[in-house]
């Protein structure tokens, strides 16, 4: 995408035009039929002037009778075209939508995001960015482009019939059309400015005072909450009071700049018709289109503060659009030289950061996984253990260092030939609102309800389908899988992975969020499901560790410590230090196993 | 959903203020409009009976100054709205403050409903503490929202809404007038079309309302898809499903197109409709107007001014319809808030708030009061035969639960997940009351007693130092966050607690230390290093009871050690109570009780 860039302020908005490639058909047809809408109500008043005007003269009937004809028809014109410019609009806005939520999909998809979807407010934000594509055609576009067209007219037809006057209105519909917008959203963008850092202080107050009230109130400091809110409030409407004078100026000039045309018309006018350079009926004419005129540019001043929203949404999902990709482009699409069967997983002095001015995520990593054996990774939050499992699901390349297959380095073939290897439990493994069925065939398309049943026997979910769910595979889950425990939510993230049939497995944090009955039981089945499989656990607690066949303790993205359980106990570390961490200072506790 | 609510009206007196202005500007506009149209009219027919400039200049001055004037009362309706919708924002979101929280606010019009506060029923909600879940109700993002972008709507209704419904009911009044006076026919065209356009918009309104709704429901289903697939990019993508979506994407964007467009065909009609008549009508006041002046029935220039009034008398209804759906939110937001403040009120009637004579006050002070005063140990807590079940569940959270809970000792509360541990620390923290049963505070060496319910909360919870499982950080700084349950403390207190709490050390490495402010819900820090801060607060509180909620779950080993040691530091000297899963704090502790199924059960 690179579009000449006129000014940096438009060109989020030329590029979101050039994203949606409107139906330009479509698009056309509706700013046409909304011209077509305008221009009769204003054309019904030029006709009727000129009716009344002829009329006033007293010619015979025949005179009048096209002008009866075109007022009857331009009355019924204005109705219908309005209402089809609306259904063209809107079903080119909608057409866009689906080829702009495509692109920006495949452009997401593209460039695996992973690290930018930390947050669930971010993801709706882009999804409403997205949106705001389809509000730039229909009401960001069309009505400016519409009044354009009409406009013109409107104003060539004034100027024929009288020079002045045509010039006159012209100045007045720029001024009214473009000027007075323009002023206007800059009056609430700057009003807007003022008002974001007392909105943000009065947001934080609220959050706070609501969402920590059980803290608030036993520790008895509510009031002092309240207070804080309440002084935000006041803060936030004084400036809000003061701004209300500066945004009324925007309507006032639009009613100033249509009374005066039409007031200046009239003062040429009538010089005109007393000097004899102007007929009396056309006089009539441009006087009553001047004051119709207007409501061409009545719509415009909404339409330059929604483009003003609409230009902040494209840059923030230009933002997010325009980050490099953390996967490089595979190099050889059609080599499938990694192996078929059971295959042992290398790392070799791995190293990855966020950036290069960021701290070693992972600082030269060890690690090896024969077939058929379950390693655990362990270390604190922020160790680096899911920056290795990014690395394994290929979310992201490594800045150094290398992971073999067999010997295959897995960056020199496509991601997805490396996924149908190695596949597992993404950290906070996303359900979708669908069925159970649509869920689980996710992992693997083709599957019969048996093997989706099997499936779910292995992570001891079907009991639990069978029992509370009388509609069986056919359940809506709800959005997140809300109608599902944490428990139950894990483990058909579980059973979804064995669908897969991976030769790795790769466990990201299974068990967070669950309480630690329910951790324990998950785990034991987990394990229990994995016998076979090539298996790496990643995690922060100790529980079943000693299930496992080696451990690796991750601290500050480096292996501190490998071995089994029982080994890393009988050696001094971060593993029995973990383990002995009851040691109280009054030396109460010893170790918990 | 009606155009103006009344309760609006009732409850915020800048709604009434600002209702009275803008009915003066409307007239003030309707004015306007009238003596324009009749200049306009009037130079006009003189220009073209032969009059010039010198014969015509007051007409033509007349129209600048009425420009004038109507670019000042424009601008006086939107300003004078903005301004009274900022006012009325400020007092809707007061009054919806001191409702939720229970706390009187000077600026709200009423306090909250009788006697003591309505009590922070957020707490007691219909979900309650579930064991595991986190503080807070799960409707106060929904509250927050609703207190500034929700309210916000209201800017549209005030400035935009609601003088065009002024000006609906006044200029075609006004319009219909004069015309009639000028010409009984053109009238007569006018007064049967109006009333046909609300009238049509009803029925057109009522006829699709069913489908309309029945197609919403389709289209929030569909238009979640997208946000639903991108927020699942990643597990897609483990699954190499990812390429295979773009076509799904656009399979349902296009069905969501298909949908809302059957819709739109038929929300579009009463639109469709207001043009349609309106214009429709002007064209044929025009023609009859024409023909009858050409008859010479009628002058050029009263001809004129119906020409010119003919259009003004649609064009507010006009205004009205294209801002009714944008102009509704305002409305909706507003109703929300009075849906809220009713609730509350309702909870209010059928929980009746503890007696609170005032001389059972007094004795019930004495027990707390000389604690507070001198330091001593706490009282002893006796529950007896305590149940409680949340409104709206039929099971209990609790039943027959006896337990005594002596001063200084240590008790371990342990049991699976809905066992009740939590509603136990609840019922102790006072967020709730026993349905049944009582729970005893008693004075150390049996010398009186009362119950719990007779203690004013807010003295009783000046005995409680609580550390919640998932503690509430604020938008604020180290210092004051720490500082919460004593706010006058000094710098040095409040590092003496952070060091007892092991949380000094990593305080000292944030950008400002103490000064760091914490970001919105302390996203800054760690689970481990939020829960270090939480002690620290109770540290400095330094209240004879502390109640801990599972304090170490979710925490990697060296914040667990770290938080242990803590928690082992803030036991001493004081009544403890700690809920956790497990029975490692067991060498902590004096006493282990099992809970399972809201029962005491057999103790480990």
């Amino acid at each position: 995408m690179n579009l000449p860039a006129p000014k940096p302020a438009c060109r989020p908005l030329l590029r979101m035009i050039a994203l949606a490639r409107p139906r330009t058909t479509r698009f056309v047809l509706g700013v046409l039929l909304g011209a077509l809408a305008t221009g009769a109500g204003v054309g019904l008043l030029s006709v009727s002037a000129w009716l009344l005007a002829t009329a006033a003269t007293h010619p015979p009937i025949t005179a009048l009778g096209v002008a009866v004809v075109a007022t009857r028809a331009l009355g019924v014109t204005r109705g219908v075209a309005r209402y089809l410019e609306r259904l063209v609009t809107h079903d080119a806005a909608f057409r866009t939508l689906a080829e702009v939520r495509v692109r920006v999909y495949e452009r997401l998809a593209r460039s695996e995001p992973v690290r930018r979807f930390r947050s669930g407010d971010l993801v709706s934000r882009l999804v409403n960015d997205t949106d705001a594509t389809q509000d730039l055609l229909v009401r960001g576009l069309t009505p400016p482009l519409s009044a354009l067209a009409v406009g013109s007219a409107v104003v060539l037809l004034s100027t024929v019939l009288f020079v002045p006057g045509g010039l006159l209105l012209a100045a007045g519909l720029l001024l009214g059309g473009l000027a007075v917008p323009l002023f206007a959203a800059a009056l609430g963008r700057t009003s807007g400015r003022h008002q974001a850092a007392a909105r943000g202080e009065l947001s934080s107050a609220l959050v706070d005072t609501l969402y920590g009230a059980p803290d608030l109130v036993a520790y008895g400091a509510m009031e002092q909450a309240v207070r804080r809110v309440e002084r935000a409030d006041a803060e936030l409407t004084r400036l809000a009071r003061r701004d209300a004078a500066v945004l009324g100026l925007g309507t006032g000039a639009s009613a100033l700049v249509a009374g005066l045309t039409v007031w200046a018309t009239l003062l040429l006018g009538v010089a005109a018709v007393a000097g004899g350079t102007l007929d009396a009926i056309a006089f009539a004419v441009v006087v009553l289109t001047a004051l119709a005129a207007f409501e061409i540019v009545a719509p415009l001043p909404a339409v330059a503060a929604k483009l003003e929203a609409i230009r902040t949404a494209g840059a923030r999902l230009f933002d997010v659009l325009d980050t490099e990709p953390e996967v490089k482009a595979a190099a050889a699409p059609e080599q499938s030289g990694l192996p078929d069967q059971a295959a042992t997983l290398r790392v070799r002095d791995l190293r990855v950061r966020y950036g290069p001015d960021e701290p070693w995520a992972l600082d030269g990593v060890d690690l090896d996984l024969a077939p058929g054996k379950r390693i655990a990774v362990l270390g604190p939050s922020g160790s680096g253990k899911s920056t290795l499992a990014s690395v394994l699901f290929r979310f992201r390349d490594p800045d150094a260092g290398t992971v073999t297959l067999d010997g295959a380095d897995i960056t020199d073939y496509p991601v997805d030939e490396v996924r149908r290897l190695i596949s597992g439990v993404p950290q906070d493994p996303h359900i979708f609102a669908s069925t159970l069925r649509e869920n689980l065939r996710l992992a693997r398309p083709g599957a019969d309800d048996a093997e989706l049943w099997a499936a779910l026997e292995r992570a001891r979910l079907a009991d639990d389908i069978r029992a509370t769910m009388p509609d069986g595979l056919d359940t809506e889950v709800g959005a997140h899988g809300a109608r599902l425990s944490g428990g139950m939510r894990q483990r058909l993230a579980l059973a979804r992975a064995l669908l897969a049939q991976p030769r790795i497995l790769v466990l990201d944090e299974p068990t967070a969020h669950l309480d630690p009955d329910t951790r324990d039981a998950v785990l034991d089945d987990l394990l229990a499901a994995s016998a076979g499989y090539a298996t790496l656990l990643i995690t922060h607690d100790l529980a079943r560790l000693e299930e496992m066949d080696e451990i690796y303790v991750i601290v500050d993205g480096r292996v501190v410590q490998r071995g089994s359980h029982d080994e890393l106990l009988a050696e001094k570390g971060w593993y029995r230090n973990a383990h002995g961490l009851g040691d109280p200072p009054r030396g109460g506790l010893r170790a918990v196993r | 959903m009606k155009p103006l609510d009344p309760r609006l009206v009732r409850t915020a007196s800048a709604v009434r203020v600002h209702l009275a202005v803008t009915v003066l500007c409307g007239v003030a506009t309707t004015g306007l409009v009238l003596a324009q149209a009749w200049l306009i009219a009037r130079v006009i027919s003189g220009a073209a009976a032969g009059e010039g400039l010198t014969e015509l200049s007051w007409a033509i001055a007349a129209v600048a100054a009425i420009a004038l004037g109507r670019a000042a009362v424009s601008y006086g309706t939107e300003a004078a709205a903005l301004h009274s919708a900022a006012r009325a924002k400020s007092q809707l979101r007061r009054r919806l403050i001191a409702h939720v929280t229970g706390v009187a606010v000077p600026g709200s019009p009423e306090p909250p409903r009788g006697g003591p506060a309505p009590g922070p029923v957020w707490l007691s909600g219909a979900s309650g503490p579930a064991d595991g879940e986190g503080t807070g109700t799960p409707r106060a993002g929904e509250l927050a929202t609703l207190a500034t972008r929700g309210l916000d709507a209201l800017d549209d209704y005030f400035a935009r809404y609601l003088p065009q419904l002024v000006l609906a009911v006044l200029v075609p009044l006004a319009v219909l007038a004069v015309v009639a006076q000028a010409d009984w026919i053109s009238a007569l065209v006018i007064a049967l079309t109006l009333p046909l356009i609300p009238i049509f918009m009803a029925l057109v309104g009522w006829h699709t309302q069913a489908r309309t709704q029945r197609q919403w429901r389709l289209l929030n289903r569909l238009g979640g898809h997208f946000l639903d697939v991108v927020e699942g990019l990643p597990t897609l993508a483990v699954f190499r499903r990812a390429k295979a979506q773009a076509a799904i994407i656009r399979r349902i964007t296009d069905e969501h197109r298909h949908a809302t467009m059957g819709t739109l065909r038929i929300a579009f009609l009463s639109a469709l409709v207001l043009e349609l008549l309106s214009t429709i009508a002007v064209a044929l006041v025009a023609v009859e107007i024409g023909l009858r002046l050409m008859y010479g029935l009628l002058d050029y220039q009263t001809a004129l001014l119906v020409l010119i009034l003919a259009p003004e008398a649609y064009l507010p209804l006009r205004e009205v319809g294209a801002r009714f759906h944008a102009s509704m939110e305002g409305v909706a937001a507003a109703e929300q808030v009075f849906a809220v403040l009713d609730e509350r009120a309702d909870q209010a009637r059928t929980q009746p708030e503890a007696d609170s004579a005032p001389a059972r006050e007094t004795a019930s002070r004495a027990l707390v009061r000389p604690c507070l005063d001198n330091g001593c140990t706490a009282p002893q807590i006796r529950f007896a035969n305590v149940s409680l079940t949340y409104p709206g569940r039929n099971l209990p959270a609790l039943s027959q639960v006896s337990l005594v809970i002596r001063p200084g000792q240590r008790l371990l509360l342990t049991g699976p997940s809905g066992s009740g541990k939590s509603s136990l620390l609840a019922l102790l923290l006072g967020f709730v009351e026993p349905t049944e049963g009582a729970i005893l505070v008693e004075r150390p060496g049996g010398t009186g007693s009362a119950p719990l319910s007779h203690i004013p909360a807010d003295l009783w919870r000046q005995l409680i130092a609580w550390v919640p499982q998932h503690p509430y950080l604020f938008d604020t700084t180290v210092l004051e966050n720490i500082r919460l349950g004593k706010p006058e403390a000094s710098v040095a207190e409040v590092r003496r607690a952070a060091e007892l709490a092991e949380a000094h050390d990593f305080i000292s490495t944030l950008p400002l230390g103490y000064g760091t402010r914490l970001g919105e819900r302390g996203t800054r820090l760690s689970a481990g290093q939020r829960q270090r801060i939480a002690l620290a607060r109770a540290f400095l509180r330094d209240a004879p009871i502390v109640l801990l909620d599972e304090p170490t779950a979710h925490l990697d080993p060296d914040h667990a050690a770290a938080v242990r040691r803590a928690v082992a530091r803030l036991l001493e000297g004081r009544t403890g109570v700690i809920v956790a899963h497990d029975t490692g704090w067991s060498e902590l502790v004096d006493e282990t009780v099992h809970l399972a199924g809201g029962r005491i059960g057999a103790p480990l």
